[in-house]
């Protein structure tokens, strides 16, 4: 399943490491990053993974990448890219 | 690949605009349950309700989780409960809507509908039973929900039904009095009720439909109100086209939800509702809509021709969205479930005559407004009639949800919760029409129902 993660958050060191960290550990395979800097110091990422070869759930990846958000600081979302193609492709 | 200006739009859509799925129902059959003995009935309905919907709950939980779309409620609709239960022995339906209330509680979801009575032309003794029933029925449970259909546009208007309902307004009100006449708020009287509704109070299954599927319905005012704002000062053609365009992304997401739950439950799809629902959340309101697009305060002259535009725009966005629209597709104007409307009515500018002219243009009708405790059974009744021939005149589904709120009088406002939100108390009219609703009978069907 593919699968669209956002990060909004402060920027600091480390935030791609972090989140890929964990991405990672359970095998799931990131397909396109997509990354700037908002208004000086918004750090905003888009990452388009797949999760096809993780041997956890869908839940449990989403858990563990939200959870690495909070001790971030970040505000970190992991939802099926279903509803992005639906609301924005005919 | 997804365009990244994409991703960030759908998630402001959920996050800042309160984009949501409104519910999730499923309507469930009940005609194989029926039985001369009410015990075994009612026994068998409740293990069909709680069989089906067994996984309901958390399937709409999975896909919530899964694609970050919040969906506030899970219901279920069954098939008019007068229907089934006429086959029985009992003289009172009481123990039927007990039954759903406790199918509704094991499986989970927020509300069941279908404590219900299709009469627009006439009654049979499970009607009349099921109506006589139904302010006991709802000042004992919490979770079910009861509709009366009093006429149609191939009918015409059953007058007699229209007083009986007008007294079981009142009968609901005074039995669920400690509780703000909370009752009222379960039950609407339709004209042209629709069989595959999936909001309420007014959802049931209807006889046309399969032996379950799923329907739903999505909300979305303020995604409607920010494209709007964007367009300050603009034409109507303008304003139309952008209504549209935020319309048909809303209906493409609850065709997703649809879709989904359809197949992850084993269920047939069966429509999505393109109706904009509002909550009494800031920021999800039809009224502020129509504000933005031009009106100091909703009910001001020219909050009909908006309405009408928006609720025209909405079904031109949304129809190519989904592969099967039904239920009652159109702006709902609750007043109590709308910031923007309650505003309205305390302020001023809007009145149930007011909100009268706007239900011939949109859906539904006169929603969760809540007036005098002190308003006779009539008057409920005359209020009733008038919607009702609005319906059956203009082929369109009209209905009425009025709460005559026992104590209170205008001034007052009263606390429902959740999102049933606050009602202001509204004014009705003092002058009586007590004659015309005392004579029954039926009206006749308008000349254009003639269409064979």
């Amino acid at each position: 399943m593919k699968a669209v993660i956002t990060v909004v958050g402060k920027d600091k060191v480390g935030i791609i490491a972090g989140v890929s960290d964990v991405l990672a550990k359970y095998s799931v395979n990131i397909l396109d990053i997509n990354q700037t800097i908002m208004h000086d110091d918004v750090f905003t990422m888009i990452m388009i993974v797949d999760t096809e070869k993780s041997p956890v759930s869908f839940d449990e990846v989403q858990k563990k990448v939200e959870e690495k958000g909070v001790e971030m600081g970040l505000s970190v979302k992991m939802q099926h890219e279903g509803i992005f193609t639906a609301m924005s492709e005919l | 690949m997804i365009n990244v200006e994409n991703i960030l739009n759908t998630l402001h859509m959920f996050e800042r605009e309160k984009l949501d799925i409104r519910t999730i129902t499923m309507g469930i059959s009940l005609l194989d349950c029926a039985h001369s003995d009410g015990e075994i009935a009612r026994q068998r309905m409740y293990d069909k309700i709680t069989k089906k919907a067994e996984r309901l709950v958390s399937v709409g939980e999975e896909i919530e989780r899964e694609y970050g779309i919040p969906i506030i409620h899970k219901r279920i609709s069954v098939t008019p409960i007068s229907i089934v239960a006429g086959s029985s022995m009992d003289k009172d339906y009481v123990a039927f809507a007990r039954m759903m209330d406790r199918a509704a509680k094991q499986t989970g979801v927020n509300f069941i509908g279908g404590f219900s009575a299709l009469v627009q032309k006439g009654m049979t003794k499970g009607d009349e039973i099921l109506i006589q029933s139904i302010p006991q029925a709802l000042a004992e449970t919490e979770l079910v929900c009861s509709s009366v259909n009093v006429g149609s546009t191939k009918a015409g208007i059953n007058m007699d039904a229209v007083k009986l309902m007008g007294e079981t307004i009142v009968k609901t009100a005074e039995l669920t009095k400690d509780d703000n006449s909370i009752g009222c708020a379960k039950l609407v009287v339709f004209a042209n009720a629709v069989e595959d509704n999936p909001f309420m109070a007014g959802a049931f299954h209807g006889v046309g439909e399969p032996d379950c599927e799923i329907n739903v319905g999505v909300s979305g005012p303020g995604v409607v109100k920010v494209a709007l704002e964007s367009v300050k000062g603009k034409p109507f053609d303008v304003v139309a086209d952008t209504i549209k365009k935020a319309a048909f992304k809303v209906t493409r997401m609850g065709m997703l939800v649809a879709d989904e739950a359809s197949k992850r439950l084993g269920v047939p799809f069966g429509i999505v509702d393109l109706s904009l629902a509002p909550t009494p959340a800031v920021g999800d309101s039809i009224a502020r809509v129509l504000e933005e697009i031009g009106l100091e305060s909703c009910g001001a002259p020219g909050t009909t021709a908006a309405l009408a535009m928006l609720n025209d725009a909405v079904k031109k966005g949304g129809i190519m969205a989904s592969s099967h629209v039904g239920g009652l597709s159109g702006a709902f104007i609750p007043v109590s479930e709308d910031e923007g409307m309650i505003a309205a009515a305390i302020n001023g500018s809007i009145s149930v005559e007011k909100l009268e002219a706007m239900t011939c243009v949109c859906s539904v009708g006169l929603d969760m407004i809540a007036v005098p405790g002190t308003t006779s059974a009539a008057t409920l009744s005359g209020i009733i009639a008038d919607e009702a021939a609005i319906g059956v005149i203009n082929n369109k589904t009209t209905a009425v949800r009025l709460i005559p709120v026992i104590g209170k009088d205008v001034g007052d406002s009263i606390e429902l919760g959740g999102l049933l939100g606050t009602a202001p108390i509204m004014s009705v009219s003092k002058f009586s029409c007590e004659e015309l609703v005392n004579r029954g009978g039926r009206i006749p069907a308008p000349v254009h129902s003639l269409k064979n």
